[in-house]
């Protein structure tokens, strides 16, 4: 792999910018571009020459890794180990680098059990908005001391610090995997997951699309073998292509122009009669939508189910793809913003206004 | 130890001000004043350190602690949030010139929904409590350090606190969904959400382990897990802690995810023997416990594999524990080990350090040094899993200086573990109790982000100030005590 230190480099960067004022838009693979405001910014600081596993020791279950790392050479390096990423990252064509999937903060169909990018980030090295590089939180899985800033920099769009290094947590390779594919309209299907979902076995996977509803199990063999003969339903064949095209986005359900949303609620919602097609994810907890309707109005739908929207492709005019946040919450963001990055050099308005 | 600050001196009448503005706000007898009344507040589970607060507010409703937090945010006075005050770094240590604030009549369970799997609870239910309500649906919430009988859920929160599950099932932070904090200036402010993500900035992981000096924690929603079909303890006797901790890592290379892997070393399961008769077998150097779960079929092949680990790594009398009764045995001493090791010695002293596993045996046989120079015993008890090592320090306290020296032992094993890359505390908090080794493990940058982090949560620092970060100052004289790598640290410091 190429391994390849160029810290001090991003660093002068940095605080080259903050001497002349100038933000900074980050990329990586700009893979992940299209999510979020258009980032207006006199500079552009690139993270793929800063790449190569730092430290990886698989009894540990966890790997220290430099942001500009393609995640491709990434997984390929842990599978070799017979590890796994747990939050399971999209890659929306290009070369995605880590530093952007933890920055995007997007997880996979495995997130309802194995959890999300979060979940799996136990440290990060990090450039400030100061030009000081920092470091929190590290390889080992309980670490308490000072506050917590590794987790809050997956999903935060770049806008908290420049990713230099992330320590992930690791999950082992299942054994073996096997997809059942059971025909089910939208109203069973969903009743088939909100029972599933309380009970334990084998799950990583359940999904529902164009009246099929797939379960993935995971475990050992005998183990899946006895929980697919209880649960029934077709082998497909090509299972993890169609993971794979569920999680980039290739399946026909994303193809054509009509804006793609994504709504995340409660799993037991049950359904949520949206105003147009629908692909049903985490075992309920995340529905694609396509529709041309009003922001607003898949907002409201949203709300009404716990959760929260997210326009994630399509040109419909809006403040911000995100979900709008309750003034005192967007109070705090702005307050965290600035301690992090007191002149906004980082993605300005990647996420929302002014942050 | 102290926390990091100077009280603030309070004229008699401004005190009188303050203390007549939260008797308007709260009903009759909800607030303590009078010695006695404060006496058992003094201490949390750090108890060697103890101070009176100037006062404790018992607020029954939210409005009225809302009210409280703003009396106090427009007087200037601090605020410590205190649950059940079960913390071992003294995250509740009153300040003499602030209130305590006690959550302990937030004590209800709100709403327990099994279909979405969330249970939503005051912060002052017990940890083993939400557990118990789930059981009914065939749920549980997987947290559970050592003193889940007693400790609430606000503190779990505001300790991310762990357990001997974390490995499987994650700390705190890992199995909370949503909390609602009460921000320094009094608002409520909804952080996370009941999905499985929510918009913006993922101010919830930063409140999880943020010891009440970020806000106070009023209303938590936790993520509860379906009980597996089934569950087998193993005993594993080895004859060399070394070995034991090698079978640790053959496990995890193996591609098992044990729910626990806990290991004992030859003190602390002798004492735990002779407290709670667990069947430990007691001429064994260490012990290993190894909780698998699963599905009939999958408990089966993971035990096939973890027996074969073990017995090539030497243990030598392996025991298997499929029913109920005889797992809580295996478990019984393993969670008793703290109070067992209490029976035999005056006091001791719990350390909280955590290590790549890898270096386990490099680390406890600097301990071992590091216990025969100070002449205080040590014993310690290990989450294998996760790397968290909780060593024992033994001591009497009517020793005059013995008490500081298990301090400075307990500093000098934590450096232990800053220099093989882990941490000075895994579940514990830094509270007051690891102030100093704060410094050793961050620099003046990180420190100092630490503060900006704090100010914009708290601008005025109100909230539990004093506790959790040292200020540079504090590090510069602590350096100048205690030279770290040959290095004065904080050399851009001016030095007086």
């Amino acid at each position: 792999m190429q391994n390849n230190d160029i810290e001090k480099q991003l660093q002068e960067q940095v605080k080259d910018a903050a001497a002349a004022g100038e933000p900074l838009r980050i990329r990586g693979g700009d893979s992940r571009a299209f999510l979020g405001r258009a980032v207006e910014a006199p500079r552009t600081l690139d993270t793929r020459d800063h790449s190569g596993i730092v430290l990886y020791e698989p009894s540990e279950l966890a790997i220290t890794v430099r942001g500009g790392t393609p995640l491709r050479v990434l997984i390929d390096a842990l599978a070799a180990e017979h590890q796994e990423l747990p939050f399971e990252p999209p890659a929306f064509g290009g070369e995605s680098t880590i530093g952007g999937a933890v920055a995007s903060g997007l997880a996979g169909p495995r997130r309802p059990w194995n959890g999300a990018v979060r979940d799996a980030l136990l440290g990060v090295k990090l450039v400030n908005g100061k030009g000081e590089v920092l470091q929190f939180g590290g390889q080992v899985m309980k670490n308490v001391a000072g506050y917590d800033l590794s987790r809050p920099m997956a999903g935060a769009h770049g806008t908290l610090g420049l990713l230099l290094e992330v320590s992930l947590k690791l999950k082992p390779l299942p054994p073996a995997s096997v997809t059942l594919v059971r025909e089910e309209d939208k109203r069973a299907a969903l009743e088939t997951m909100r029972q599933l979902y309380q009970r334990p076995g084998n799950l990583s996977g359940v999904a529902w699309v164009d009246g099929l509803l797939h379960l993935r199990l995971e475990g050992y063999p005998e183990a899946i073998e006895a929980r697919a003969a209880e649960l029934g339903g077709e082998r497909l064949d090509d299972a993890a292509g169609f993971w794979r095209s569920l999680n980039n986005q290739t399946h026909p359900f994303f193809a054509g122009d009509t804006p793609l949303w994504r709504l995340v609620v409660k799993p037991a919602s049950g359904d949520i009669d949206p105003p147009g097609k629908e692909l049903i994810d985490w075992i309920g907890g995340q529905r694609w939508i396509r529709s041309d309707e009003i922001p607003q109005a898949l907002r409201r739908l949203a709300a009404s189910h716990g959760g929260h929207a997210t326009r994630f492709r399509g040109t419909t005019e809006i403040d911000s793809p995100f979900h709008p946040l309750e003034p005192g919450l967007m109070a705090l963001h702005r307050n965290l913003k600035r301690a992090l990055d007191p002149q906004g050099l980082f993605n300005p308005g990647r996420m929302y206004e002014g942050l | 130890m102290q926390p990091d600050r100077t009280p603030a001196t309070i004229p008699a009448d401004a005190r009188r001000r303050f203390l007549d503005a939260l008797r308007r706000v709260l009903p009759e007898g909800t607030l303590l004043t009078e010695a006695e009344e404060l006496h058992p507040y003094e201490c949390d589970g750090l108890s060697a350190y103890r101070q009176v607060p100037m006062a404790v507010a018992l607020p029954d409703t939210l409005a009225q602690l809302q009210q409280v937090v703003r009396i106090c945010h427009h007087h200037d006075i601090p605020v410590v949030a205190r649950g059940a005050g079960t913390g071992l770094s003294g995250g509740a240590y009153p300040l003499e010139d602030g209130i305590i604030l006690s959550l302990a009549r937030f004590n209800r369970i709100l709403d327990i929904d099994p279909a979405n799997r969330l249970a939503t609870v005051e912060p002052g239910v017990r940890n083993l409590a939400i557990s118990e309500a789930a059981e009914p649906h065939g749920l549980y919430y997987a947290p559970d350090p050592s003193s889940q009988i007693a400790c609430s859920i606000g503190g779990n929160v505001a300790e991310n606190s762990g357990g001997v599950h974390c490995l499987k099932y994650g700390l705190t932070v890992n199995n909370v969904r949503q909390v609602k904090i009460v921000t320094a200036d009094g608002e409520l402010v909804t952080l996370g959400s009941e999905t499985f993500d929510g918009p913006g900035y993922d101010l919830l992981a930063l409140i999880n382990g943020s010891e009440g000096m970020l806000g106070i924690i009023v209303e938590i929603t936790v993520l509860l897990r379906p009980r597996a079909t089934r569950t087998t303890v193993l005993l594993a006797p080895f004859d060399d802690i070394a070995r034991a901790g090698d079978a640790v890592a053959a496990i995890i290379a193996a591609g098992v995810v044990p729910a626990g892997l806990e290991m004992m070393d030859k003190l602390t399961l002798e004492a735990a023997e002779a407290f709670v008769h667990a069947g430990y077998p007691t001429d064994a150097e260490a012990l290993l416990i190894c909780e698998l779960d699963g599905s009939d079929i999958d408990v089966d092949a993971e035990t096939a594999a973890v027996t074969k680990i073990l017995r090539d790594a030497g243990a030598s009398d392996i025991r298997v524990a499929d029913d109920a009764a005889e797992r809580a045995r295996f478990w019984a001493g393993r969670k008793a080990a703290f109070p067992a090791v209490g029976r035999i010695a005056p006091d001791y002293y719990c350390m909280d350090g955590t290590i790549p596993r890898r270096h386990l045996g490099k680390v406890l046989e600097r301990i071992g040094k590091l216990s025969g120079q100070y002449g205080l015993t040590v014993g310690n008890v290990f989450h294998a899993g996760d790397g968290n090592l909780h060593p024992l320090i033994l001591f009497d306290a009517n020793q005059p200086g013995e008490l500081e020296k298990a301090e400075r032992l307990g500093g000098d094993i934590l450096e232990a573990c800053i220099e093989v890359g882990g941490t000075i505390t895994g579940e514990h908090g830094v509270g007051i109790e690891k102030l100093d080794q704060m410094c050793s493990q961050f620099d003046s940058a990180e420190l100092t982000q630490f503060h900006a982090v704090k100010a914009a949560f708290d601008p005025k620092g109100i909230l539990n100030p004093g506790k959790g970060v040292p200020t540079l100052h504090r590090c510069a004289e602590f350096g100048m005590m205690h030279v770290h790598h040959g290095e004065l640290p904080f050399p851009e410091l001016p030095r007086f």
